[in-house]
């Protein structure tokens, strides 16, 4: 059976609602949540029915609410920060890079930072280069962070709950493509886990590894790939650290062929990780080179068209996939 | 790289049988090149030493790319290309092959160890192991995938060739892969091409065969049984003679327009036992002695299932005959071998009854079945054709 339809930003605010309702100690604070509900909607209404104690607009000021989220998980709390876009988040690198995730390690264990934070990420919003990066590799170059991105309803639904359970410092990375995006939730699921990948999609002949915003594409490539006789096996990372090698190793072990899709640039990206991992530990199996689907070395352009050359589209996904097959598909 | 046949845009060199100092002759087969048809051995139509290799033992290259120089003693200037057998034979637009003077080539890479013509194809990780698992050189595969490059697919499909080889025929098909599914899609695309392209007339005749079958078993007995006449030879020789009084039947079509034969050159189709057919041609039929018809067919059947033909003989006939055979059905309605514009359909020698003056008697009769190009003729020609060939066979003696 299925359960009703609904978007993937009402799946976010289900996610808080529920976390909320849960434990007197999580609250939610940012720029513009409370009162104007999120610039992306998703804290929409959560003031009302939780009270501005626990749903907090902020000051403008990335480094002070996202060092406050910090001390207060330090204290006991369960903190949900929410950063407008991944773009301004890098006013509170200090915060999240020399204090989240080393005070754990620095401090022996002896304070954990069981905090949670919550960002816009990726283009085609048409919002330009300040506000359309896909910034999350890099967070995933951080030992001490958990990075996720959700790309799906039932992930945007329940990985903030997995989060807070987590005693180390987790990201979440929601595309901004995705909120309006329908699905329907699995009424026999109540969790997921934010530890593995998960294959959207069986195929034999070639592999699509990606995550977030790039799945939907990847998805829709492997539908055109299996019109021209083509089996593409797509590979959802979920969990961009620590990653699941594993589950993409079986899947490239299988097909011997992979094209990893990442909003990213390529380079020094997280695509590029990806690949070396499978050039280390799959090597023997590869049965066609690596190859990679990312933006363009550009900021974001502001202008529709430009923006849409950047970004990694399907005929792309497509032709580089076909091409990896050759003549014998 | 010959043209060896209507279709075909490049071929893979599979193995030269000369070396670069070699002396030539012509008529020489220096080469052998996999086709959608099987192995075919290319042969030379000029004298001189062989200068240079151009293409790797595994190189895909287009009809038309030079394959090795030709030159006169080692240290002379003279440079001649090979000739391409299919341009000499047909004289048809193939590009002209592009030549270079030694000096400005690129001298080749050396590679130490290994012998000349390796394959410059990529080998993949995942085949490069299993080729080495599978004891195949991996280097002298034709690769499928990305840039050409030899898959995992690629040496798993060249270890079941070498395994159907080694189980079916020992010596000649092991050095090269033929591929029956090739061989199919080839035909395939040939006869949809005829059937688009041509439309067909059909035309069938009964022909009493006793004459020809009486002077057969008295030529016969006097031969040795590897000597001995079969009926297909008379029914091939009557054919191509036959040509001669409608030579309207004998050619191509192309661009537009039919363009005769320049000589007689039936093609006689034969069923190989792996699936398949080819139809190689036999140069100037109506001029052979019965003997020495014979003598080729038999060399050609065995050629062809041997994996031997020559390029010429598979792409320069000019009319198609295809004979079923003893054990066949009684009628074969041909579909025309492009760009040929008639074959003759021969079907079993049967006794049947036959009506000869006023009484009916046995007979051993075959059904001689005309399929003809309506661009180029009309019924009428094609039954005065099919009334040659029958009053040829009534007379075999003059065969």
């Amino acid at each position: 059976m299925t359960g009703d339809k609904l978007t993937y930003r009402e799946a976010c605010k289900q996610g808080l609602r529920a976390a909320l309702r849960k434990d007197r100690k999580v609250f939610l604070m940012g720029e513009d949540i409370a009162r104007y509900g999120g610039c992306y909607a998703v804290t929409k209404g959560l003031v009302e029915e939780f009270g501005e104690a626990r749903v907090r607009d902020t000051p403008l000021c990335e480094s002070g609410f996202v060092g406050a989220g910090i001390g207060a998980a330090m204290a006991g709390m369960r903190p949900i920060v929410e950063i407008m876009t991944v773009n301004f988040s890098l006013l509170a690198l200090d915060q999240i890079i020399n204090n989240a995730a080393t005070i754990p390690h620095m401090s022996g264990g002896q304070f954990a930072v069981p905090l949670v934070i919550r960002m816009a990420t990726g283009g085609g919003r048409r919002v330009a280069a300040q506000h359309s990066h896909s910034l999350e590799g890099w967070y995933a170059h951080i030992p001490g962070l958990r990075i996720l991105t959700p790309a799906t309803v039932e992930d945007a639904r329940f990985m903030v709950e997995a989060a807070l359970a987590d005693p180390n410092p987790v990201l979440i990375f929601e595309h901004v493509m995705l909120y309006n995006d329908e699905g329907t939730l699995d009424p026999t699921v109540s969790e997921v886990d934010i530890a593995t990948a998960k294959v959207r999609r069986e195929g034999t002949d070639v592999s699509l590894v990606t995550y977030g915003g790039s799945l939907k594409k990847c998805i829709e490539a492997a539908d055109q790939l299996g019109e021209a006789g083509i089996a593409a096996e797509v590979i959802d990372l979920r969990v961009l650290r620590p990653l699941d090698m594993a589950t993409v190793l079986a899947s490239v072990r299988k097909t011997r062929r992979c094209v990893i899709v990442d909003e990213g640039w390529c380079t020094g990206s997280l695509a590029a990780e990806i690949g070396m991992r499978l050039a280390e530990e799959a090597f023997f199996d590869l049965d066609a080179p690596l190859r990679r689907v990312c933006t363009v070395e550009v900021p974001i352009p502001y202008a529709p068209q430009l923006e849409d050359a950047a970004l990694p589209q399907i005929p792309a996904i497509v032709a580089t996939a076909r091409a990896l097959v050759g003549g014998r598909a | 790289m010959p043209a060896l046949g209507a279709d075909m845009e490049a071929g893979i060199l599979a193995e030269w049988l000369v070396e670069p100092g070699a002396r030539v002759e012509p008529g020489d087969i220096v080469c052998v090149v996999e086709t959608q048809k099987g192995a075919i051995e290319v042969e030379i139509f000029e004298s001189g030493t062989v200068a240079e290799l151009l293409v790797q033992v595994g190189e895909e290259v287009p009809v038309g790319a030079p394959l090795a120089r030709l030159g006169e003693r080692a240290g002379q200037g003279a440079v001649t290309p090979e000739p391409s057998p299919a341009d000499a034979a047909s004289g048809s637009g193939a590009p002209q092959p592009h030549l270079e003077p030694a000096a400005d080539r690129q001298p080749q890479p050396t590679v130490a160890p290994s012998p000349a013509g390796r394959s410059r194809s990529p080998v993949s990780p995942a085949a490069r192991r299993r080729a080495a698992e599978l004891g195949i050189d991996p280097a002298r595969l034709v690769g499928t995938g990305i840039d050409g490059s030899v898959t995992l697919a690629d040496v798993e499909a060249a270890a079941r060739t070498a395994e159907a080889a080694a189980a079916g025929q020992p010596s000649a098909a092991a050095r090269r892969g033929f591929d029956p599914s090739e061989m199919r899609r080839a035909i395939g695309a040939a006869m949809q091409r005829s059937k688009r392209e041509i439309p067909h007339y059909y035309l069938d005749q009964s022909i009493d065969f006793g004459p020809a079958a009486s002077w057969l078993e008295a030529a016969n007995r006097d031969r040795p049984p590897a000597d001995r006449l079969l009926a297909a030879v008379l029914l091939l020789k009557a054919a191509a003679l036959a040509l001669k009084e409608v030579p309207e039947l004998n050619g191509t079509y192309e661009d537009g327009a039919f363009h005769p034969g320049s000589g007689i050159r039936v093609g006689w189709a034969i069923a190989l036992r792996g699936g398949g057919l080819v139809a190689p041609a036999i140069l100037d039929t109506e001029r052979q002695p019965l003997g020495e018809l014979m003598r080729r067919l038999r060399d050609l059947v065995q050629r062809a299932r041997s994996g031997g033909l020559r390029a010429s003989e598979l792409s320069s006939a000019s009319f198609t005959v295809s004979s079923v055979g003893e054990r066949g059905a009684e009628a074969v309605t041909g579909v025309i071998y492009p760009p040929q514009v008639a074959i003759l359909g021969v079907g079993r020698i049967a006794t049947r009854p036959w009506v000869v003056d006023d009484r009916v008697l046995p007979r051993p009769v075959v059904v001689l079945t005309l399929a003809a190009d309506h661009r180029v003729t009309d019924g009428h020609k094609g039954s005065v054709y099919l009334a040659a060939v029958d009053r040829l066979l009534q007379e075999p003696e003059k065969l």
